[in-house]
Order: C-alpha cells, then structure tokens, then sequence
C-alpha cells in the first residue's frame, strides 16, 4: 500500500496548513493537585463510587490481607504472576491449604480454556495510582501478563499509598511514560462496567466483576 | 443528480417524530446525559481553560498532521505494530480480509470502532466468509437485530430494556425471557467470552494515536476492547487519519475532556495504552499488531482551513446529546454512519454534499453542539457554509459533490427574481400583481407548498410599502 500512502501524505502536504501552531496553555492539568494524605482519600472516594472494594493493609501485612479475602470469600484459586516481587512476598507467606495460589508462568496458549472458565481471582501489582479521578495505573509485562487483570471474575490490586499520583498527567511525567512504554500500560479505574440498556448501569460486563484494592498505607 | 438524491432526512426524520417509544428512549437518555456531563464540569473557567487546551492540542496536530503520521508510522514499526494505509474504505477492508485470510482468520471479534462502520466491515467480512462479531454491549444488541448504531457512543440507546428483553429471549440460544439488566449482562457475558476465547483475530478503532511513542489509546468501560486486543493472537486496529497526536502528555487533557462530555464521567474503566504485540519475555498478548490508517475523504477536508475544524473531532458524542433536533428524531434518521450535528457536517463532505444535502438544513443552528464541543468546532458555521456549497460551484472549493444540490426550481426562481429586480416597471407591475392577487394563490400551489407543509400561508398586504409611502406622503427622511 506504499501507493496509498504516497497519495495520502502527498495530498496532506498539498493541503497543508502553515501557520504558528497555537500555544499549549496547561494550567488547568498543573493545578490539580493535593497533598499525599489527600490523595488517597480522593482515590478512594473516586474508586469507590464505581463499585471498587478497598482492603486496608500495612507494608509488612498485605500477604495475609490478600489471603484473609480470599479465605472469606472461599476463591479456589488465585492466578498471579510469581516472578514480581509482589508475587515473591505473597508465595513466601502463603500458608498451605484453602485458596491455591496459580502462578501464570506459561504462555497463555497452554491454559486459555482453563484461564477462561477455572480461575476465581488474579492478583497484580500496580505502578501508581491517580488521585484526581481515582484510577490505578499498571504495567503487564513478562511478570505479571495482560488478562490476569482481565480474564478472572476477581482483579485483587496491590497500590502503595507512596505511588499515588494528582492525575493521569502528572502521572505520565513522574512515570516517564511519555518518552517510553512498554507493550501494554493501563489505567483501570473500577470493575467493568456498561450502561448500554436504558443508561441502566450494570458491573461485570466482560473483564472482572469486582476490583479489590489492597491499599498499603506506607505514607509514615 | 436527481437519483442520487434518494434519502432525504426531511422524509426519515418526520417518521420518526411520529415514533412516540422512540422519541420518549432517546429524551430520557439525553437528559440523562446533559445533566451528567454538567455535573462534571462544576467550574466554567476550568471547562474554557479544558476546552481551549484541548482544542490547541487538535489543531496543532493537524498543523503539523503529514509529519506526525510518518512519526507514527516510524515510532510503530519500531515497535512492532505493522502500519497500513488505505485511501477509501474498500482498500481498507480489502486490506483487513488479506491480513485475515493469510492467518487462516474465521472469526474476528471487535471492540467498538465507528471507522469499521464507516466502512461497513462486517457486511464486507460475511460475504467474504468471515464471522465478525460485535463485542460492545451496545454493539452486540444492534447486530443481533442487524441494525445500524444510532449514537456514537451508545449504539443501542434507542431500544429500551422491553426490547432488548424480548429479542435477547428469541435470539440467544436457551434464553430466559428477563428485564433484569444484570441478568441481560450476564447473558451477553456468557456468549461473548466464549467468542474471545474461540476467536482467531481482533479488531479495534482508536481514540488517539502517539507520534512520539507509537502508542494506540483506547477508552472503554466495559474491557471488551482490552478482550478484543489481548486475547486473539492478532490484533488490528483502524483509524482515521486525524486521530494523531504528538506526544502521550497531549493525551492526557483530551482524555479528561473525552469522558466528561462524551457520558459524564471522570474517567472510564479502562484506558488501554498498546504499544506493541506481544514481547520476546511476555506470556500473552498478541503474536502480531496491525495499524491501518484510512482517509476516505480526510484528506480533502483537511485542505480547506475552514472545514478541517471538523478533524479536530475526538467522538465524544455531546453534540447529539444537546441537539434539539437529534433528541426527537435519534440517531437513525440520519441514514448515515455519524448522526447528530457532527454527522450532519462529516456525513456531506465524505459523500458529497450534494448526495445529502438536506441534512445541513435538517438543524435550527440554534448552537448548542458548537457550545458543548470539547474542541469547539464550529458546527453551526461550518453548516452554513456547507449549506452555501451544496448550491454552489464556487472555483476555490473542494467541497465533494458542491453545487450538486442545486434544484432547477430554485434555480430558475433566482433568476425570475433577478431579471424582475433589475427592471423598475416589471418590478412595479409584479408587486402590484403580488398584492392584489397574492392571497388568491392556493396554499398547495407549486413552490409555496414547501413552505407552507409546516407554516400559515403568508398574506401580503393589499398595497406594497412604496405605494404606501407615495400616496400618504412619507419621507425617505
């Protein structure tokens, strides 16, 4: 199609605009902004509101946070990604019996069906957080692949009240996101949802049916 | 000209004023809107600013448009995204089929993408022996009717929860006839995960596209999208060439202008930065990433300094929310793949103006979709003058099909006016004819019927103003 592409740009540069590109003034981003204690109060609040469930826990403590739901909600399983080193702390303290912890550590090719229909939860990490909105931001990738935040009923997040960030536009300057990224980067800012029947809203329509937010409060 | 000049929105719109369900569907959902998408912009000076930023950032990327797209296309190969372009939508779907067939591709689930509706993909893949399925919600419920969107954003908003109740009992296989939304969802889950997971390719649309970083943005809410993207081992994306941007940090005020004025929110679930397929260490993900770049008609609005505002579009839909034209007639009465305001001005200069020219007179240009636009394109302007094109062939323009919409009756009474303007006695005689005899004329006579299908039959005075002035002795003073 390189035919298709010279006409194209060709008829672009024929028609081209020449001018002074207008000034960006970005004022309204930089303000939005709130102090660390604020942040968090402000990510809950937004999250919440979509139907995200918040688990408090402190830095040395979420393992056992993360098995207590899982224990109260009776999961089978946990899908998670072993080689994070969120994944190293949690297998370290899993305790034996009840919820069994499924490390993703083959293509999805080898367990797609089982992916689809077997597993309850997926847990993941999290870069950051975004306070103005509410929102997580994640970075799959080799240790923690793309659908275990997608595929499973359940997304466990872990979020570090530390990585919070005012917006999605601070957070893509303090996470240099704008020069580089990595396949795959996201924000998710709740379960899925729709309101396609009468603006009625309903969660879970095809990723997970309930966010868990393990909040590790490590601002002290 | 005249046979192409079958659809005429004059016709669909007054059918569908006379749809009392259809009508009382889309008011409820646009109130909704209006009052959702106010409540997120509490502060006006924070909108002006928002849209002002927003607005800088579309014109300078297309300013500077031809580059940028070769940035994209360097910054995406790099990558590993293999990029495409098409110049009408039949290379574009030929250009899909091709990508699909070399993989042995049957089924092809899709993410939401007004483009492929511009390009009628699926109709295109059915009769090429493709199974294309709809994966949106909203987007599933029209295609197991086999309709068209009828909003940008939420396809399915002229059917109520009755309807989609009784066609999901008919249609999906061991269905339970149910008005429980949850319940509803849960039908459409079941049957679409079964799809992502049997299906051998998936295709997307883009909100924006990163030069810089040769990053596809997408925006959703319900994660068919990052299925669509993820789960087949190939993934193709199509955009509209407009759809680039400069650089990630550009993104970030458009996608906080784009949820706020498209459904009121903040922020949507999901927003899906792809930069690549899949890595040499990742366990998932897609083998392979295709971009393909479509035109169909872009380039040409993009080389009039006027009408290219119209690229500056980022399909948020608040347009048709506020019109009051959209809100009683929805979004089918358009016939066209963009309804409301933004359609009435994309829909005639991507099919000619002539074809669809009563559509930029289907509007009061009472200005509500140049108030709410994010980017603050000025559709009652541009309507305007796209009015002026479809009757006119003015040499300076480009304008698809101008001066195609002319009719030979309003032709022919310009110059009957001109010829009597420029001559003072015939003037004279046809006033004093007009007044005496005007109101003799039937309110059904040829020309005036037109006006009179939704107006009283004016009465002309019995003497003209001039005859008036002379005989009682007024003053040109």
């Amino acid at each position: 199609m390189t035919d298709a592409r010279t006409a194209i740009l060709g008829r672009l540069r024929a028609g081209g605009g020449e001018g002074p590109l207008p000034p960006l003034d970005t004022a309204v981003m930089e303000r939005r902004q709130w102090d660390p204690a604020e942040r968090v109060g402000r990510l809950r609040r937004g999250m919440e509101a979509v139907h995200t469930e918040f688990l408090d826990a402190t830095p040395s403590d979420w393992p056992a946070v993360v098995r207590a739901f899982c224990d109260r909600e009776a999961l089978p399983n946990l899908l998670f990604g072993p080689t994070s080193e969120a994944g190293a702390a949690l297998t370290a303290a899993w305790p034996t019996g009840g919820t069994q912890l499924l490390p993703y550590d083959r293509p999805v090719e080898a367990f797609k069906e089982e992916l689809f229909t077997t597993v309850a939860a997926g847990f993941t990490g999290t870069v950051g957080g975004v306070a103005e909105t509410g929102g997580l931001l994640l970075m799959p990738g080799p240790a923690e692949p793309r659908l275990l935040s997608l595929v499973p009923p359940i997304h466990l997040a872990l979020l570090r009240a530390s990585t919070l960030q005012d917006s999605l536009w601070h957070a893509v300057k303090a996470l240099g996101w704008g020069r580089s990224l990595p396949p795959n980067a996201l924000l998710i800012s709740g379960p899925s949802k729709t309101a396609d029947i009468e603006q009625t809203l309903a969660y879970g329509v095809h990723g997970p049916k309930r966010l868990i937010v393990v909040l590790v409060d490590d601002l002290a | 000209m005249h046979a192409e000049r079958e659809i005429l929105f004059r016709e669909s719109a007054a059918a569908a004023l006379l749809d009392p369900q259809l009508r009382a569907n889309f008011r409820r959902a646009m109130d909704g809107l209006i009052s959702k998408r106010q409540a997120q912009f509490p502060d006006p000076r924070d909108l002006q600013e928002l849209r002002d930023l927003s607005t800088a950032i579309r014109s300078r990327s297309l300013l500077r448009l031809p580059e940028l797209l070769e940035q994209l296309e360097a910054s995406c190969t790099k990558n590993g995204i293999q990029v495409h372009w098409a110049e009408t939508c039949e290379q574009a779907n030929a250009l899909i089929l091709g990508l699909l067939r070399t993989r042995g591709a049957k089924t092809l689930v899709k993410g939401k993408s007004m483009v492929s509706e511009e390009m009628h993909l699926n109709a295109f893949l059915e009769a090429n022996g493709v199974e294309a399925i709809e994966s949106d919600l909203g987007e599933y419920i029209i295609q197991l009717d086999g309709e068209t969107p009828s909003h940008i954003i939420m396809p399915a908003i002229h059917k109520n929860k009755d309807q989609i109740a009784r066609q999901f009992s008919q249609k999906i296989k061991d269905a339970k006839y149910t008005e429980d939304v949850d319940e509803l969802t849960a039908m459409a889950r079941k049957v679409l995960r079964q799809k992502f997971l049997e299906a051998d390719a998936g295709l997307s649309g883009v909100n924006f596209a990163v030069a810089e970083t040769g990053t596809l943005c997408l925006v959703e809410n319900e994660g068919n999208g990052r299925m669509s993207t993820h789960v087949p081992p190939l993934h193709i994306a199509v955009m509209g060439l407009e759809k680039v941007v400069a650089d990630l940090e550009s993104v970030a005020p458009l996608y906080a202008i784009l949820t706020r004025s498209a459904t009121g929110q903040a922020v949507s679930t999901y927003f899906n930065l792809i930069t690549g397929p899949r890595g040499a260490d990742e366990k998932d993900g897609p083998q392979e990433v295709h971009l393909v770049i479509l035109d169909n008609g872009r380039s040409r609005i993009y080389a009039d300094p006027e009408l290219r505002a119209t690229l500056r579009c980022i399909r948020c839909g608040a347009c048709m929310n506020h019109c009051p034209v959209y809100t009683r007639v929805g979004g089918h009465a358009y016939e066209a793949v963009y309804p409301g305001p933004i359609g009435k001005i994309l829909t005639p200069q991507m099919e000619g103006v002539g074809v669809r020219h009563d559509l930029v007179h289907g509007s009061s240009l009472c200005g509500a979709c140049g108030e709410v636009c994010p980017v603050e394109i000025p559709i009652p302007e541009i309507l305007v003058r796209l009015r002026r094109e479809a009757t006119h062939s003015d040499p300076g323009s480009n304008v698809a099909g101008k001066g195609t919409g002319r009719l030979a009756a309003e032709d022919w009474t310009w110059r009957l006016w001109a010829a009597v303007l420029k001559r003072p006695a015939l003037y004279r005689l046809a006033t004093w004819f007009a007044t005496r005899l005007g109101d003799a004329l039937p309110a059904g006579a040829p020309l005036l019927r037109d006006w009179t299908r939704t107006r009283t039959k004016p009465v002309p005075a019995r003497r003209s103003l001039s005859e008036r002035m002379r005989s009682e002795g007024g003053s040109h003073d």
